[in-house]
């Protein structure tokens, strides 16, 4: 049986300043395939692109030329609304700075992608706190941000992204700014996803190390895909 | 997205900066408040006013002798005429309203009028019984005049039609004054008496045939001090003492079945009148009534309103620059909450909406307190001036609905750029 393909990307170029003297090319034509159930990580240093290409897949910004369709849906055919709709809906994102908004508690701001998408309010609480349960964050679920730890907050991020149930995780980063125990227990909780729920995710880093973790990594060097190998996968067991 | 969220979000970002919340509300506290108040005080006054005028009759007309503006004749031979001076005179009997002017009155106004009310005081004396005393005010009236009178009687009966007619010298006098002269709450023992009033020289005579309850809604002083109250007899009785055949004044009530409204009547009345006093020098007969009273107070209070929302106006419009100012740094400063916003699936409109609301929701706070400061210093205000405080519905729910328009109207602006906002750049925001 043929495996569902979530992000397929062809040709991918992205300009920016376009007409101005200025005028930039990051993406020179990137192609990339990620299968639904897969752990995939990109990785390049700073300046090759990465960041680019993440705003690409995750429907913050539109590619100049190619085509990419993610969960069967062509981005080229989108509109402003449409890609808040996929957004909120197909794409999870779990940010290195957490991102979470920070007069409002842990509950509330995974309630977040939930209220945009017009759920109920009691679905919505009950659907956050089993979230919640899950990176077991549920003891801390009235705090607010700066009443966590960096470890903590992240936990709650990535509660949040998996709010709608979305096709993709999408991580940039996201253990940049924790020390390395605390960044090994956020991996371990993005590989039970995978694992257990059958989550798929595309990790965006430049630690070679993190991204042997996953199936399949991809080096992005001058806006292009240099490279595609498989990766160890998970060493540690547990 | 929920509109209730909306507003919980609203209210948790204005509790965020509550300081500078309330600093930019404070435009649209002032602004409403002013209006709430000034409205609350013309609203008071004009209905304590009318409520007054209804229970003496509104479509009562009074007719007076008054001193001309001008004078008929400039530099008379007394001398006393000066460029710029107008002496102050009263009266004389000369000039008073005669009986034959009242009677060719009625007989003209037969149709129109139910009945006139006419008095004269005799003044005021002092009752005395062996050791006991009370002042009275002697007030004589006709038939009109003790219909007006709503008088509830505690023993005894009314003066009757024929008494008044003949000018008879009986009274009514206050329960008050029976406790003082009598020391006793049996009003009957003093039915029949006969009071001695002096007043000045003079010793007035009144057989009591009736003792009327005193209104004490007006008493204002302990029980021990000696009031005075009024003693009625009849107008025939009066004038027999004044030797007058004149009137500075009377009221006219007009008939109910009446085809005309009251300021016609009371211009034609005052037609009436003119040709009797077109060649008195001094005096002339002004009419009024408080139904034509009440419109120069209404149409005064809505001028000075209309001056006051003016400035108001004014206040609001400062106060609305202000809430556009605060939003447009509240959404400088929460830049990146924005593009997480956005990056979590809000669309432009739902941003759009959260800040609109967030702006009203202040300016309706702002107007909230403009309302109750308002009412509430109204409420004094008017009280001040002995009206009963009441504050204009119509105005508290068309402030609150302004409100909400200037926080519409101003937080469009600031909350369109949110909405516009890249979500990109918004996320990368520092």
């Amino acid at each position: 049986m043929e495996q569902k393909i979530i992000i397929d990307m062809k040709d991918i170029v992205k300009r920016y300043y376009i007409g101005k003297p200025n005028e930039l090319e990051v993406l020179h034509g990137v192609s990339l395939k990620v299968y639904e159930g897969e752990f995939v990580a990109i990785v390049g240093p700073s300046g090759s692109g990465k960041s680019t290409l993440m705003n690409v897949i995750g429907a913050l910004d539109l590619p100049t030329s190619g085509q990419y369709y993610l969960d069967g849906l062509d981005m080229f055919d989108a509109r402003e609304d449409d890609l808040s709709a996929i957004r909120n809906r197909k794409i999870g994102f779990v940010f290195q700075t957490y991102n979470l908004i920070a007069r409002t508690t842990a509950l509330k701001n995974v309630e977040l992608p939930m209220l945009y998408a017009g759920m109920g309010r009691r679905e919505r609480s009950e659907r956050a706190k089993e979230l919640l349960r899950l990176v077991e964050m549920d003891d801390r679920m009235s705090h607010k941000p700066d009443e966590l730890s960096g470890g903590q907050k992240q936990r709650v991020a990535i509660a949040r992204a998996m709010a709608n149930d979305p096709a993709i995780i999408l991580a940039d980063e996201p253990t940049g700014a924790l020390d390395s125990g605390t960044g090994r227990l956020i991996m371990d909780i993005f590989h039970r996803l995978n694992k257990e729920q059958g989550k798929t995710i595309v990790l965006i880093t430049h630690s070679p190390e993190l991204a042997e973790e996953t199936q399949r990594i991809m080096t992005l060097h001058d806006g292009l895909i240099i490279s595609e190998r498989k990766g160890g996968g998970r060493v540690a067991a547990g | 997205m929920l509109l209730g969220e909306n507003i919980s979000m609203a209210l948790a970002a204005i509790r965020a900066n509550k300081m500078r919340s309330f600093l930019t509300m404070l435009g649209i506290i002032i602004g409403i408040g002013s209006v709430i108040a000034i409205q609350t005080v013309g609203n008071s006054v004009t209905t304590s006013f009318a409520s007054t005028m209804t229970n003496m009759g509104a479509s009562n007309i009074s007719v007076g002798v008054t001193q001309r503006e001008t004078e008929k004749v400039k530099g008379d031979e007394s001398g006393l005429e000066f460029e710029g001076y107008r002496i102050i005179r009263t009266p004389e009997e000369s000039d008073f309203i005669k009986d034959n002017m009242i009677a060719d009155f009625l007989n003209n106004f037969s149709d129109e009028i139910e009945y006139i009310i006419l008095s004269e005081s005799l003044g005021t004396g002092k009752i005395t019984e062996i050791k006991n005393s009370a002042t009275v005010a002697v007030t004589g009236g006709d038939e009109g005049y003790f219909k007006g009178q709503n008088l509830t009687l505690l023993a005894g009966r009314e003066i009757g039609d024929k008494a008044i007619k003949g000018g008879k010298a009986v009274c009514l006098i206050s329960d008050y004054a029976v406790r003082k002269l009598y020391n006793t709450e049996d009003y009957d023992k003093a039915i029949g008496k006969v009071v001695e009033v002096v007043i000045g020289q003079k010793f007035y005579d009144f057989t009591v045939v009736g003792v009327y309850k005193l209104d004490d809604s007006g008493m204002l002083f302990g029980a021990n001090a000696d009031r005075q109250t009024d003693l009625y007899t009849t107008l025939g009785c009066v004038k027999k003492h004044t030797h007058s055949d004149g009137y500075p004044s009377f009221t006219v009530v007009k008939s109910p079945d009446a085809q005309i409204d009251t300021n016609e009547l009371r211009s034609m009345i005052q037609i009436f009148f003119d040709r009797y006093y077109h060649t008195n020098r001094n005096f002339e007969v002004t009419t009024s009534s408080f139904e034509s009273m009440l419109e120069e107070l209404t149409k005064m209070m809505g001028t000075i309103s209309t001056a006051i929302s003016i400035i108001a106006g004014i206040a609001l419009l400062v106060g609305g620059i202000g809430v556009m100012n605060i939003m447009l740094v509240s959404i400088s400063e929460r830049t990146r909450e924005i593009g997480i916003r956005k990056a979590l699936g809000a669309t432009n409109s739902s941003i759009r909406l959260q800040f609109i609301i967030e702006a009203m929701v202040l300016c309706i706070i702002g107007g909230i307190i403009g309302i109750i400061i308002g009412v509430t210093g109204g409420s004094i205000a008017a009280n001040a001036m002995d009206a009963e405080a009441h504050a204009s519905i119509a105005s508290i729910v068309e402030s609150v609905g302004f409100s909400m328009a200037i926080g519409l109207f101003f937080g469009y602006y600031p909350a369109n750029k949110a909405a516009k906002m890249n979500p990109i750049d918004a996320l990368t925001y520092e």
